[in-house]
C-alpha cells in the first residue's frame, strides 16, 4: 500500500474504496494531491524568490549593458567576451586555480596526518580532536580578521615574533605580492584541514581491525600498512573530499575579501572578488553578471561530471 | 613522563604484561592505522604522540587563544599579541561598546535566531512532503532543490541584491532590514535533504495506526513525525546556525548603512577605524566566536554525525 492510498483512506473517512484507490472520486483526490504541495509551499516560494528569480535575472543582466535611469542596452554576448578577454580576469582565474588546488591538497594532507595522529578512543584524544575542529566552526570572516592581525607584517607581529624565535626574518605575509597568495592559502588550509580530518577519521574507524592484525603477523612495516590497507580503504572518502573541496575552492570569496580584498596589486584577486568589485564598486553589473554566469556554468559542469563519474563507479 | 624517553622501545622498558610480542600488545597495536599503542605499552611512542598532539593543539587553537588574550589586553603596542594578556583590562570592550558592538551582535543574534527558526520549520515541512508522501512532480521538486545547492550563493549576489531591493510582485524593498537577510536564508537545500533522509526512516506503521485512530494530517505531522525527528533537528540546527553565522556577502549587500551590519561584517569596519586598535577588533572577534563555540560544543555529536554522513552520501 502506498502512502497516498493511506492518505485517501483516512481523509475520506471510510475505507470503502481504498481497494481501488487509484480511481478516487475527484474531491478526495484533490485533497490528497494538494497536501504535499501545501507542505512544500514555504520552501518553494523562498527558493523561487531568492534563488531562481535572481538566477534568471543574473542571466538576463549578463546580456545587457546595465545603465541605471537610462534603460538597459542589449549587447548580446559582449559582456562574456569582455570577461573572457580581460587580463585581470585571467589573473583572477590563475589565482583562483592556485588557491583551490593548494588549499584542497594542503588541507587533505594535513587532515590525513591529523586523522592518523588523533585516531583512537582515549578521552584525551577526543578532547584534542574537538579542539582542533574549532577553526571549522568559526565564521570565515572572523577567521580572516584574526589572521590579518596574526600576519601583522612588522617585526612585532605575532607570527613574525614566532619566526624570529627560530631565526627567520620578518615576513611581509599579506602585504607583498610575493607572499600574499601563500598567506591566504595557509589560512584556508588551517580552516579546512580539521574538516577533512573528521571525515577521514570516520573512514579510518570503518577499517576492519583484522586486516591490521594480519598485517602485524605478516610483519608489515607501518608504511606498508598505510599504503596497502589504510589508503585503499579511505579512497572513496578522499575522492569525495577532493572533488567537493575543489568545487568549493572555485568560488572562494569571504576569506580573500577579508584578508586582502584582492590586493596587493591584484596578487590575491580571485574570480569572485573580481566579480564583486565590478558589480558593487564600479557598478558594471552586466559584465559582473557575465562573470558570475561563467563561474556557475563551470561549477555546474564540474558537479555534474563528478556525479556522473560516481554513478558510473557505483553501477 | 619526561621527554628523555624518546628512544626506541627496548625489552627492558616494557616490563609490564601485555606488551612486546604477546597477543594483547598486538591487538592493541591494531586499534589504529599507525599502530599507536597505549601509554602503558610503549612510553617512548606515547611521549612522541603527546608532543605531536600538543603541537597540533597549539597550531589550531593558538590563534583562537590569542584572540581571547588580545581582547582582554590593554596593549600599548597593539601589534604584539601574546598567549596571555600583558596588561589585563576591559578597555577594549569599553571602546567596542562605544563603537556600537552590541548593536551588531544583536543584529547577528536576531538573524541567527530568526533565520534558524525559519530554516528548521521550512525544512521540516518540506521534508514531510518529500519523505512521507508520493505525489506527481516529486522528482522535479527534488531536482529543483538540488539545483539550488549547486548554485553558489556568491554567483547570484548581484541580482539577489536587486531582488531584495525590489521584491517581485510585492514591490517592497527589504534593503536595510533584518528580514532581508533572514528570508533568503530561510530555505536551504542541505537541511531539507538531511530532514528528508531522516524522515524516510520513520516506520510507516506509526502513521497508519494514528490514521486509524482518526488523527488528521496536521496531527500526524506535529505529534508523531516531528517529535521523532529530534536527532535530525539537532543536525539541521547546528549546521543551519553555522551556515547563517558564516554569512558575509548577504548581510553586506542587504545593509544600507553600517548600522545594519552583522557582527562578522562589522569587524572590517572596526578594523579600518583609525581610532581603535587591534584589541577592539579582537574583542569583537571574540564576541563573534563565542556563539559558534557554544553551539558546536553543545551539539557536537550531531555536528560530527552530520558531517560524516553528509560526506558518505555526498
Amino acid at each position: 500500500m502506498t502512502l497516498t492510498d493511506v492518505g485517501s483512506a483516512a481523509s475520506g473517512g471510510g475505507a470503502v474504496e481504498s481497494h481501488s484507490a487509484r480511481r478516487r472520486p475527484p474531491r478526495r483526490r484533490l485533497a490528497v494531491t494538494i497536501i504535499p504541495w501545501l507542505f512544500l509551499l514555504p520552501a518553494l516560494l523562498l527558493f523561487l524568490v531568492f534563488k531562481y528569480v535572481p538566477m534568471a535575472e543574473g542571466i538576463r543582466l549578463s546580456l545587457f549593458e546595465v545603465r541605471p535611469f537610462l534603460g538597459d542596452l542589449w549587447v548580446g554576448l559582449d559582456n562574456y567576451a569582455r570577461v573572457l578577454g580581460d587580463e585581470r580576469f585571467h589573473n583572477a582565474l590563475n589565482n583562483t586555480l592556485i588557491l583551490a588546488i593548494g588549499q584542497t591538497a594542503g588541507a587533505m594532507l594535513i587532515g590525513f596526518g591529523l586523522a592518523l595522529l588523533l585516531e583512537g578512543t582515549a578521552r584525551s584524544l577526543w578532547f584534542v580532536r574537538s579542539a582542533v575542529f574549532l577553526p571549522v566552526v568559526a565564521a570565515t570572516a572572523v577567521v580572516g580578521e584574526i589572521w590579518r592581525l596574526l600576519y601583522y607584517p612588522a617585526e612585532g607581529g605575532f607570527l613574525n615574533s614566532l619566526l624570529s624565535w627560530v631565526g627567520l626574518g620578518p615576513s611581509t605575509f599579506l602585504d607583498h605580492p610575493d607572499t600574499s597568495l601563500w598567506s591566504v592559502m595557509a589560512v584556508g588550509i588551517w580552516k579546512g584541514a580539521p574538516y577533512d580530518m573528521v571525515i577521514l577519521l570516520a573512514g579510518l574507524a570503518g577499517i576492519d581491525r583484522q586486516l591490521y592484525e594480519s598485517a602485524a603477523i605478516d610483519g608489515c612495516t607501518t608504511w606498508q600498512r598505510i599504503r596497502y590497507i589504510t589508503l585503499p580503504a579511505l579512497r572513496p572518502a578522499i575522492t569525495i573530499l577532493l572533488t567537493l573541496a575543489s568545487i568549493r575552492g572555485l568560488r572562494v570569496f569571504t576569506e580573500v575579501y577579508v584578508l586582502t580584498g584582492g590586493g596587493p596589486a591584484g596578487s590575491t584577486d580571485v574570480w569572485m572578488t573580481r566579480v564583486f568589485s565590478l558589480g558593487f564598486e564600479t557598478s558594471e553589473l552586466g559584465v559582473a553578471s557575465a562573470g558570475s554566469v561563467v563561474l556557475f556554468l563551470v561549477t555546474l559542469l564540474l558537479t555534474l561530471g563528478v556525479q556522473l563519474l560516481r554513478r558510473r563507479r557505483e553501477a | 613522563m619526561t621527554t628523555t624517553e624518546l628512544r626506541p622501545v627496548t625489552p627492558s622498558t616494557s616490563d609490564r604484561p601485555g606488551t612486546g610480542r604477546k597477543p594483547i600488545g598486538v591487538a592493541r597495536q591494531c586499534e589504529t592505522a599507525l599502530g599507536w599503542a597505549g601509554v602503558r605499552a610503549s612510553p617512548a611512542g606515547a611521549t612522541g604522540r603527546i608532543l605531536l598532539c600538543a603541537a597540533v593543539f597549539l597550531f589550531f587553537c593558538g590563534p583562537l587563544i590569542t584572540v581571547v588574550s588580545g581582547a582582554f589586553d590593554f596593549s600599548p603596542d597593539p601589534t604584539k599579541l601574546s598567549v596571555l594578556p600583558n596588561r589585563p583590562s576591559l578597555v577594549n570592550f569599553d571602546v567596542a561598546t562605544q563603537k556600537g558592538i552590541w548593536g551588531y551582535l544583536l543584529n547577528s543574534l536576531i538573524i541567527a535566531g530568526g533565520g534558524l527558526l525559519l530554516q528548521v520549520s521550512v525544512s521540516v515541512f518540506a521534508a514531510y512532503a518529500l519523505a512521507r508522501k508520493k505525489f506527481r512532480g516529486q522528482a522535479i521538486v527534488m531536482l529543483a532543490i538540488l539545483t539550488t545547492m549547486m548554485l553558489p550563493e556568491e554567483v547570484i549576489a548581484i541580482p539577489l541584491s536587486m531582488v531584495i531591493g525590489d521584491l517581485p510582485l510585492l514591490g517592497i524593498s527589504l534593503k536595510g532590514t533584518l528580514l532581508g537577510v533572514i528570508l533568503p536564508l530561510g530555505a536551504w537545500g542541505f537541511s531539507i535533504f538531511v530532514m528528508t533522509e531522516f524522515m524516510r526512516e520513520i516506520p510507516l506503521e506509526l502513521e497508519e495506526a494514528a490514521r486509524v485512530d482518526g488523527a488528521g494530517e496536521l496531527r500526524i505531522f506535529a505529534q508523531i513525525v516531528v517529535p521523532l525527528c529530534r536527532p535530525a533537528l539537532g543536525v539541521v540546527a547546528v549546521f543551519g546556525f553555522t551556515m547563517i553565522w558564516d554569512q558575509y556577502l548577504l548581510p553586506l549587500i542587504v545593509a544600507t548603512d553600517p548600522g545594519d551590519y552583522t557582527l562578522t561584517v562589522a569587524l572590517a569596519t572596526l578594523r579600518s577605524d583609525d581610532m581603535v586598535g587591534p584589541g577592539v577588533v579582537l574583542a569583537g572577534a571574540l564576541l563573534a566566536l563565542v556563539p559558534s563555540l557554544i553551539v558546536y560544543l553543545s551539539l557536537q555529536k550531531s555536528f560530527l554525525r552530520g558531517i560524516t554522513s553528509g560526506a558518505v552520501k555526498g
